[in-house]
């Protein structure tokens, strides 16, 4: 096969995992609005302790000793036990088969980004768009992981497939560049290591910043029930989601796995940038923006080390740096000029 | 085991810092000496002290950190490109002049920015020093004195011993500290011994080699850049030039480098190369050189890459640019010759469109100079003007403008070495006298006799040296930064007691128990699975196949506490 035949498989392949991650998504979302999860935690604190000490732990703290939260007539109607059974059953069949799915998107996209790398003859990650898919690859295999230690947060994987399908969306379309080679500063081995190691940081902050979303809504909901209230809008969608301490934990998790990732890659950066540009450090906006976001992941954990700081005010701190990873992405990649003049647009 | 109050509040740790040896003990935490006291003795200057290194402080100074870099990235910055500052200061005739008052052109090297980093790091010494006093205090000491009841800690298990404590207590031990942990045996009295262990010093000692490493990169950037230089320069093929301030176009010195912190060597570029993809994207830039260390050294040569610098004598040589010097021989009126003299001129496009000028001060009866434009491949644009196709030299042409006249190099102004002096044309001291396009080979003939012909081109590169004396050791910092870091963020530190009781003291048929009991401040699921490995083992260690009891679970609070 020769190389233009290799980069329209890669653009193939790329399309259909998010295709493939679409299907999936919609599985967790169905797992999501049927499941028990949610339906239990939303009626009674009692039935789940016993299965989730995390989350029942949250429940009678939160919830279950100052004020039972107002049920649904559908929920507590037991005539209704039979058709709450099949839904349950309905909801881990979708949720169990969005693992399935997901899991074939992961290698479809894992074959889309190998064969980009064939086609091009060298590591697939020089452009913008390469970068993307890469990083959102990163970002599905990072919750697939945390799955693996806690598979009762899966119905969150629609929370985290969305994000990745509007970032691979625009790289297919916005940010796409053709296959070809790179100039010449960026042919070195630092390449695969320095840009690599970037896009696995932002994958996992990507994730890590999806739980703390999920987290201050969770927080939202448990502080209107604690006072009696009926949870609206944003707050209700708390009650589907596990304990504010589940979600804050693989929030900080994420990070304290993400943070020395990235902070090796800058130093990688630096490295190459010592043999590259004739200083290992010029404050380069680009480099400028990595420590900005290095910083403020900085605050997020001592923040979270801090009594005061604690919760909702470390988790905006997260956001924070997620957003300045964002901005470090898109804004200055392509509105400002600086050495790393790499995104492959013009 | 009451150290807990001399610990200060979890400064730099992760999260699970937050709660320092509160978490790990299982006793209430004892009171600290009366506030009324304490007030007394606190002036407003160690007030102040507290202040500047408590926690909250350092926050606020990570943010205003990061908050400063960012006009740094946004605005045009004089370190980094000196003409964008200045077109656009002349674009923002108001604005411009305050925003340069307020160094917001050189955000990294003004005395604000030094300031927030400056306190930053008093903030961070101030924090570490103590912390790692009470470390190293830690690591002398012994773990901490069992507590009494081990079904309140979130991991414990009861097993039969058939041998009497002391040997029991000494396997317990061993087990313990062929696993590493560190551990000290203590009588408690009535026959009951506990075997007090503790593990993962490590988190703490990464958490200070982070912060160390941090405050020495710093250290190592500044004298770097206190003692460090650079300075770059344009060579034609077959030219050269040795590392001294006067043969730089710009040098950058630090403030303390003198005319002897320059390395000794001289480079000649032999050659320059550049390939090109089909698609007309530059594959590779190659600089074949010839150097000499000092007067005295052989010759050696080298071929300089984008990504590979020479490192020589302390310094590097790196390749940052390049560009096309036409060549020309011209005759002036006075039959004089020069024969294949050139300029570089500047690439103005990515097809390498350059531009410069070519002064010749000893033409007679005038001056001359050759102002105009360099194309690798002629072209012509849309509105007919002379531009190059491609970066490639398939077709190199010329168009210049002669003049003629004085080029005012005697005025005391500096001027470019790749314009003439527009001043000199104004007034009228420097006039046109013909514009040409020439091909390789052509000629170009004035009324007054002058001949210009074009021979062609060579090919220029600009070297850079650079020297920075700290640069192992800021490399050195960061290593250990990350080191420090995945210690400080991997680590758990854990606590395990074993408690070994004679029969008299209890009435479980006349056996000696062995109580278990164990916390880790972190991740207790991952906990869970090491105590029970650890269980199996001493069990092993101590009896036949009698089967662990397991007590009642922990208690619900105590389980919070040891768990994030």
């Amino acid at each position: 096969m020769g190389t233009t035949e290799l980069a329209h498989l890669s653009d193939h392949l790329f399309s259909l995992a998010i295709a493939t991650y679409s299907i999936a998504m919609v599985c967790f979302c169905a797992e999501y609005a049927f499941g028990r999860q949610g339906r239990v935690a939303a009626t009674s604190g009692v039935p789940r302790a016993a299965e989730t000490p995390a989350a029942a732990k949250v429940l009678v703290g939160a919830v279950g000793v100052v004020a039972p939260p107002p049920a649904t007539a559908a929920d507590v109607a037991p005539t209704d036990a039979g058709r709450h059974d099949a839904r349950r059953a309905v909801a881990g069949r979708a949720g169990r088969a969005g693992i399935g799915v997901a899991v074939f998107g992961v290698l479809l996209h894992a074959a889309s980004i190998a064969i980009r790398g064939a086609a091009v003859d060298r590591v697939p990650w020089g452009n913008m768009y390469e970068f993307s898919s890469v990083a959102g690859l990163v970002a599905v295999l990072a919750f697939l992981t945390v799955l693996i230690r806690q598979p009762r947060l899966r119905y969150l994987g629609v929370f985290v497939l969305l994000p990745v399908i509007v970032l691979m969306f625009l790289a297919g379309t916005v940010l796409y560049a053709a296959a070809s080679p790179l100039v010449p500063a960026l042919h070195s081995y630092w390449l695969a290591i320095h840009v690599s190691s970037a896009a696995v940081g932002t994958g996992i902050f990507m994730v890590s910043s999806v739980a703390t979303l999920l987290y201050l809504v969770r927080m939202r909901y448990e502080h209107v029930v604690v006072a009696g209230n009926e949870p609206r809008s944003v707050a209700s969608m708390g009650a589907r989601l596990p304990g504010s301490d589940a979600l804050d934990r693989m929030a900080y998790r994420t990070v304290a796995f993400g943070f020395p990732v990235y902070t090796f890659g800058i130093i990688c950066g630096a490295i190459w940038a010592e043999a590259a540009w004739g200083k290992y450090w010029s404050w380069d906006p680009k480099e400028t923006w990595a420590l900005i976001t290095w910083v403020v992941y900085a605050a997020y954990l001592h923040a979270r080390a801090t009594a005061g700081w604690k919760g909702s005010a470390a988790s905006v701190i997260n956001l924070i740096g997620f957003t300045t990873l964002v901005f470090n992405f898109f804004v200055v990649n392509i509105v400002v000029a600086g050495l790393h003049s790499y995104a492959g647009l013009n | 085991m009451t150290t807990v109050r001399q610990e200060p509040a979890g400064r730099m740790g992760g999260p699970e810092d937050a709660r320092p040896a509160a978490q790990l003990s299982t006793q209430p935490a004892p009171q600290g000496p009366r506030p009324d006291r304490r007030r007394r003795v606190v002036t407003p200057l160690i007030r102040t002290w507290r202040q500047l290194t408590s926690m909250r402080t350092a926050l606020v100074l990570l943010f205003l950190l990061a908050l400063a870099a960012v006009p740094g990235s946004l605005l045009p910055q004089r370190s980094l490109n000196e003409t964008k500052v200045l077109t656009y200061l002349a674009a923002h005739r108001t604005l411009g002049p305050i925003l340069d008052r307020l160094s917001l052109f050189d955000v990294f090297a003004s005395p604000w920015f030094a300031a927030i980093y400056l306190l930053l790091f008093i903030s961070l010494v101030g924090c570490l020093v103590p912390r790692i006093r009470l470390h190293g205090k830690a690591l002398r000491g012994q773990p901490p004195a069992a507590p009494r009841h081990f079904d309140r800690l979130p991991e414990s298990a009861l097993l039969d011993v058939d041998t009497g404590p002391p040997t029991a207590a000494a396997a317990a031990a061993r087990v313990l500290r062929a696993k590493r942990w560190r551990v000290v045996t203590r009588d408690e009295g009535s026959g009951t011994t506990t075997v007090c262990a503790e593990k993962g010093y490590l988190r703490e000692t990464g958490n200070l080699v982070f912060h160390i490493a941090l405050t020495g990169l710093l250290v190592a950037v500044a004298v770097g850049q206190l003692w460090g230089y650079q300075g770059s320069v344009v060579v034609e093929e077959g030219s050269g030039f040795c590392d001294t301030v006067q043969q730089f176009d710009s040098f950058h010195p630090g403030r303390l480098v003198g005319s002897r912190s320059l390395a000794p060597f001289c480079v000649t570029l032999n050659k320059f190369t550049a390939t090109y993809e089909p698609d007309g994207t530059a594959r590779q830039f190659r600089g074949a050189i010839s150097y000499s260390r000092g007067l005295s050294d052989q010759e050696q040569t080298d071929v300089l890459e984008v990504n590979h610098p020479l490192r020589i004598e302390g310094a590097r040589l790196y390749l940052l640019g390049h560009g096309f010097s036409p060549v020309f021989t011209v005759r002036d009126p006075s039959g004089q010759v020069f024969g294949n003299i050139s300029a570089p001129f500047l690439p103005q496009d990515g097809a390498f469109t350059s531009e410069g000028a070519l002064k010749l001060p000893d033409a007679k009866p005038q001056q001359l100079a050759l102002d105009g434009f360099f194309v690798p491949t002629a072209a012509l644009n849309a509105d007919g003007l002379l531009t190059s196709a491609s970066p490639k030299p398939l077709n190199p042409e010329v168009g210049i403008v002669v003049y003629r006249g004085n080029l005012g190099l005697d005025t005391g102004r500096p001027q470019s070495v790749y314009a003439i002096d527009r001043g000199q044309l104004q007034n009228g001291a420097l006039k046109q006298a013909g514009t040409a396009d020439l091909r390789p080979g052509q000629t170009y003939r004035l009324a007054d006799g002058t001949a210009i012909t074009f021979d062609g081109y060579k090919q220029w590169a600009n070297l850079q040296v650079s020297r920075d004396p700290a640069q192992q050791y800021v490399l050195l910092a960061a290593v250990l930064i990350v080191v420090g870091l995945l210690l400080s963020l991997r680590v758990r530190r854990r606590r395990l007691w074993v408690r070994i009781t004679p029969p008299v003291l209890h009435d479980d048929g006349g056996r000696t128990v062995m109580a278990v009991g164990g916390l880790a401040r972190t991740d207790a699921g991952v906990f869970t699975a090491e105590f029970e490995a650890l269980t199996d083992r001493l069990r092993a260690s101590v009896v036949g196949a009698a089967a662990a009891r397991p007590v009642d679970n922990a208690d619900e609070l105590v389980r919070q506490l040891g768990e994030d």
